[in-house]
């Protein structure tokens, strides 16, 4: 499925959050430019990830999708 | 369309203020505006408020009409507006509109908010809500992360530096501290903005603008009606608002804002100027690089420009032009409903040279952009004396 891989088109950690979010922080999030087209905004897993970098969607949690990143290519 | 112009101004200072309601302040500017035109509450014919979150702030709702009641305007439209952080800015654009299309004379505009009675995570959660809630801020983004993105991938495209971005603070805070109204009136060293804590990487602290109460108004007349109200009057030559996506991931270049660049491409053809013309500016700096990329979707300077620009000093009130000489959103404050008003308010003081110790020598024509969320609004006000 290719809407579960794409390329970092952005990206920022964050230390400063909401209130239901500041128990994650630092969190990373990115924009995802999808292999199957379209952007979209998710959380990103593991290591932390760069512009350009390949990612692989890993899970969705209430319509938020984890991205995690991909070795090699 | 007739000639419309700003016959009267009035500001609260901005800041945190344990004692004020969002109504004394918008009552405060409204007062003083009406003040400095000399003018009665019975001659407005129309009321117009800007305020971006007074019910999740402070729990109320019906703004208009509660604000303009104790300003003694009653019985005429009272309407509020709202375009996240460009509320007044659409405030002032609708008001205009009733001026010039003869459907009113005398139109009042009051921008306000009152964001200190709530903490800082509340507050980040309210500013929230003026991003796409399904998507982008349930992933747990913030609008300082938002534009914290956008930095990232201006720096990526054109080579922008974290330097840059520290320049925009240190010049803002050095004009704010000469502003007798500003809420930071403190001068920082490019050091200390490069040491700030950190935010939303690449953002820090000192690359984010504040959270602030305060309130600014503004009195429109038909030109032909100035005289009776002032004798500075300053006219509206050209302004524009104008849209995009809500979501940052739904725009296809996310280092450049079209509505930005709508909107001033309508209100320099209106004004018939262009932006060389354009000799000082109030721009929407509610983070560090959005006034970088205000400078460059402007006209001002070339696309990837607006960086090295500023830190070779060309925005600083000694440069070839000048911007934020009130400080900007950065240490005048930022009370979000508020700013677009009080960008015509500054605009308009160095008009008048009112602007004391942060004056400029060249002030007859002077541009306002006012900007809503990550771009979704825009209203640009290019402004010029008689």
């Amino acid at each position: 499925m290719n809407d579960m891989t794409g390329t970092v088109y952005t990206e920022t950690v964050i230390h400063s959050a909401a209130e239901a979010f500041m128990p994650d922080v630092p969190f990373q999030t990115a924009i995802v430019s999808l292999d199957s087209g379209g952007r979209v905004t998710g959380r990103i897993l593991g290591d932390r990830v760069a512009i350009d970098d390949r990612v692989e969607r890993v899970e969705v949690r209430d319509g938020v999708p984890f991205f995690r990143k991909r070795t090699g290519r | 369309m007739r000639p419309v112009a700003v016959v009267g101004i009035g500001k609260t200072p901005f800041g945190a203020f344990a004692d004020r309601d969002l109504r004394s302040l918008a009552v405060e500017a409204g007062e003083k505006c009406l003040k400095n035109a000399h003018a009665e509450p019975s001659v407005v014919d129309a009321f117009f408020l800007g305020n971006f979150a007074g019910p999740s702030f402070v729990g109320q709702n019906h703004l208009a009409p509660y604000v303009a009641a104790p300003l003694g305007i009653y019985g005429v439209p009272c309407t509020r507006t709202e375009a996240a952080c460009a509320s007044s800015g659409s405030a002032f654009f609708h008001a205009y509109n009733g001026v010039a299309s003869g459907v009113y004379d005398v139109v009042l505009v009051v921008g306000v908010e009152k964001m200190t009675s709530q903490p800082t995570p509340k507050v980040t959660e309210i500013l929230g809500g003026a991003g796409d809630c399904s998507g982008e801020i349930k992933a747990g983004s913030t609008f300082a992360s938002l534009f914290a993105m956008i930095a990232r991938r201006h720096m990526h495209e054109f080579g922008t530096k974290r330097e840059h971005l520290a320049a925009v603070a240190v010049k803002n805070h050095a004009n704010g501290a000469l502003n007798p109204d500003a809420q930071m009136r403190k001068v920082i060293t490019l050091e200390k903005a490069l040491e700030g804590k950190p935010i939303a990487d690449p953002l820090n602290l000192y690359d984010c603008s504040l959270i602030s109460d305060g309130a600014a108004a503004v009195l429109l007349a038909p030109a032909e009606r100035a005289g009776e109200f002032t004798d500075k009057p300053v006219r509206v030559m050209g302004i524009a608002q104008a849209s995009d996506f809500v979501a940052l991931d739904q725009k296809p270049d996310i280092t450049t804002f079209p509505a930005v660049r709508r909107a001033a491409a309508k209100a320099y053809e209106m004004a018939g100027v262009g932006p060389a013309d354009v000799q000082f500016a109030e721009l929407h700096d509610c983070f560090s690089i959005a006034e970088i990329i205000a400078l460059e979707d402007l006209g001002f300077v070339k696309r990837g420009e607006g960086g090295p620009y500023t830190a070779e000093g060309h925005t600083a009130r000694t440069g070839e032009r000048p911007t934020n000489t009130s400080g900007g959103l950065k240490s005048k404050g930022h009370p979000v409903g508020a700013t677009g008003a009080a960008q015509i308010c500054d605009v308009v003081m160095q008009m008048r040279c009112e602007a004391g110790e942060r004056q400029i020598p060249r002030h007859s024509l002077g541009l306002a952009q006012n900007l809503g969320g990550t771009g979704a609004s825009c209203v640009v006000t290019i402004l010029g004396t008689v």
